[in-house]
């Protein structure tokens, strides 16, 4: 057992912060926040908040590793050293690394390459603060940021975590449940369907338990989904016409 | 265009070597095959070659787990493998296929880690496998992850000299108590590749390169799963999941009992 | 069972990449959207624009890609013996060969071609061809390029360019007429301001390019010239170019 477990994780069907066995963590989007990018979001599932800049498409520096056919998404996944409350080390690290690949992996599936020949297009993730599930808000703001910056897609990518718990299968994995819990399944979709374009699971699970967090994380999917398409109409409202 | 002559042939349910879909080329294991390794094993998966070799050191536990031993896993692309791979620091590549397999080992608890400890909350044993690839004919992952695991049940724990505080050693070598790993399950990865709406397994390096995505699923002796990695740019449907998921149970089998 | 084709938007609805526009084959994606088997979705977010059976949507934001016809002000970055390398606001750089900037007869052996164009000089150019791999060359040879001297650049969101220029030059003959200011607009998202309110005619550029989305734009932006400028004609020669 890890240190500092707590005896439960689930009592009477609540969660240590009373939530549902299938209820999300308050989520807040918010589109065009950095001015100095191209393109950004932020995206926060309660505690865990995420901040992407999108810079590009822009000259692919050296001219020798370019692609003359399509622009080269490059994805960089960072925590703050003060987003978790033992201060981590700045830089790259290999989680960091790991999910920069897979988030990268994700959002190619529906970006149109093919529109920006020879170029870079640079996608910066930091995560502000951590509580579980960071490399979910930061896919889900990224994709975000990209439709922000005028990148042409065939969607957006919405992506939350499943996980399971004394026994019971959850959704939107948090604090005590991703250091103590059985299972952390982290998932992303194409606009809210049945099209899985990133998948991580550590934990043991039968096939059957397999399938009901599919189903679970397919639907959990398309709530963000909701989300981001609301963050994005928000931002060009019309309500928000300076008074002259 | 190579890429789309092997696309055609997958799509059609032909491979260039004969094989079917789900077949896995020839594997051999050899266990013991370096001998300044507390363990080791080469693991052949058709003309995909890696070797895995596991040194064992005395070390503080991490602070979460103060009575349990460490694990490692470090994979290091050799250039001689493919014309493709540079000198230098770990691609993200190799940094994935390392995590995909300390996670399967990890999360099944394949190490029984309670019982490496030497002196509670200041000494465990930690034990560091380095995978190194030696050719690269696709399916490194698979072929890597073969060879932590039988490394592991190769590996002997050192002679420990408790008023030394120190490993014993007889001139340079490692001295060994003779006494195995504490294993308790034994993972096995099976990475399911998908060109159009096939699924296929073990590809080659040219059917890795046409390969819209994949999926490594890791499964137990029992047939649950402990881990999974999707990569690559295509998606897949909750169908193709469980069936990639059932493909790597069943197929997991097999390559279990190559392991000897 | 004929499944009937039905138009799922309205002009200048904004629409978010993955919006399905319309569904049936008697619609046709223009620019910015996407066939997905009957469905056509937006590629981006922006504003649907239609256009008989074509139907597209615009970029509310994003990068200038250069396309063959665009007239665009641009800034000499470098030169070699025969041509300069200009800087197009674009991932893209472009070329410019002394045949396309000048008719003259030149000895390249004996002409330091700078005395044409040098580094940092402005010029509003035409844009001659786009490669598939999206080399891009310029000329001169239109009757609206010119070498552009003095006055201010500023860049705007190249998107945002038709708003700014207005129904046929309207909104530019707005600002010009109350700031007293030349101005050039480049579709690549450059504006060239030179005259007596440069200030108040970038300060309207900016107003333009942040609300070109909201309808009345005209409205507010003319009760702002009104109330900040001073009508009067333009100074000097009649403004070339622009349009």
């Amino acid at each position: 057992m890890k240190a500092g477990a707590p005896e439960a994780l689930i009592v009477k069907g609540k969660r240590l912060d009373g939530r549902g066995l299938e209820e999300f963590r308050p989520m807040e989007a918010e589109v065009g926040v950095i001015p100095q990018s191209q393109g950004s979001a932020r995206f926060s599932f309660g505690e865990t908040k995420a901040l992407v800049g999108v810079q590009g498409p822009r000259p692919m520096h050296p001219k020798g590793l370019q692609e003359p056919t399509r622009t080269i998404l490059r994805c960089y996944y960072f925590m703050a050293p003060f987003a978790t409350s033992e201060r981590g080390r700045p830089g790259r690290s290999r989680r960091s690394t790991e999910i920069s690949k897979v988030i990268g992996e994700a959002l190619s599936n529906v970006i149109f390459l093919e529109d920006y020949p020879k170029t870079a297009l640079d996608v910066f993730m930091e995560i502000m603060q951590a509580n579980a599930s960071t490399r979910c808000a930061a896919l889900t703001a990224a994709s975000m940021a990209l439709a922000d910056a005028g990148i042409p897609m065939r969607d957006l990518i919405s992506s939350i975590s499943v996980g399971k718990a004394d026994g019971k299968i959850i959704v939107d994995v948090a604090g005590a449940e991703d250091n103590f819990g059985d299972v952390d399944m982290a998932v992303a979709t194409v606009g809210g369907g049945d099209a899985f374009v990133l998948l991580q699971m550590d934990g043991v699970i039968t096939l059957d338990e397999f399938r009901t967090m599919l189903e679970l994380a397919r639907n959990g999917c398309a709530t963000v989904y909701g989300r981001q398409k609301e963050a994005l109409m928000k931002r060009y409202s019309i309500e928000e016409v300076s008074e002259l | 265009m190579k890429g789309d002559y092997v696309r055609k042939l997958i799509l059609s349910d032909v491979r260039t070597d004969g094989r079917t879909l789900g077949d896995f080329r020839e594997i051999t294991v050899e266990k013991g095959v370096i001998k300044t390794a507390e363990g080791s094993a080469v693991v052949t998966i058709g003309k995909t070659e890696v070797v895995a070799g596991i040194k064992m050191d005395a070390a503080t536990p991490y602070p979460d787990t103060p009575n349990e031993g460490n694990l490692v896993v470090d994979a290091e692309f050799v250039p001689f493998a493919n014309p493709d791979f540079e000198p230098g620091p770990p691609t993200d590549v190799s940094v994935e296929l390392a995590r995909v397999v300390d996670r399967a080992i990890r999360e099944c608890h394949a190490i029984d880690t309670e019982k490496l400890v030497i002196v509670p909350k200041e000494l465990v044993w930690a034990v560091h496998i380095d995978i190194h690839t030696i050719n690269d004919d696709g399916n490194l992952q698979d072929a890597a992850s073969l060879a932590a695991i039988a490394a592991l049940q190769d590996c002997k724990i050192p002679k420990y000299d408790a008023e030394k505080k120190q490993i014993v050693k007889e001139l340079t070598a490692v001295v060994s108590s003779g006494k195995s790993l504490p294993l308790q399950d034994t993972p096995v990865e099976v990475t399911v590749h998908k060109i159009g709406a096939k699924l296929f397994l073990d590809p080659t390096v040219e059917e890795e390169e046409a390969s819209d995505a994949h999926v490594t699923i890791a499964s137990t002796e029992d047939g649950s799963l402990c881990a999974m990695q999707k990569g690559g740019k295509g998606s897949f449907t909750t169908e193709e999941l469980m069936r990639a998921a059932e493909m790597s149970i069943e197929k997991g089998k097999g390559l279990r009992g190559a392991l000897g | 069972m004929e499944k009937k084709s039905e138009l799922l938007v309205k002009e200048r609805q904004l629409v978010a990449p993955g919006d399905a526009v319309a569904r049936g084959l008697d619609y046709l994606p223009g620019a910015g959207c996407y066939r997905k088997n009957t469905d056509i979705k937006s590629k981006l977010l922006g504003l649907v624009r239609l256009k008989d059976r074509v139907v597209g949507v615009v970029p509310l934001s994003g990068v200038y890609v250069p396309k063959p016809g665009d007239g665009i002000i641009a800034t000499v970055s470098d030169m070699q013996s025969t041509f300069w390398i200009l800087d197009i606001n674009s991932p893209y750089d472009a070329l410019l060969q002394l045949g396309e900037a000048t008719a003259e007869y030149i000895d390249i052996a004996k002409t330091d071609i700078s005395i044409y164009f040098d580094i940092g000089d402005v010029v509003y150019a035409k844009v001659l061809s786009v490669s598939r791999s999206k080399n891009v060359t310029l000329t001169m040879n239109d009757y609206r390029a010119k070498k552009l001297i003095g006055g201010r650049i500023m860049k705007v969101t190249p998107s945002k360019v038709p708003r700014i220029i207005g129904k046929e030059g309207s909104m530019i003959e707005l600002i010009k007429n109350y700031t007293g200011c030349h101005i050039v607009v480049g579709q690549n998202g450059v504006v060239w301001l030179k005259g007596s309110n440069e200030a108040l005619a970038a300060k309207t550029v900016l107003m333009i390019e942040r609300e070109a989305h909201i309808r009345g734009l005209t409205d507010r932006v003319t009760a702002m010239l009104k109330a900040e400028g001073t009508p009067g004609p333009v100074e000097a020669r009649a403004e070339e170019g622009g349009v």
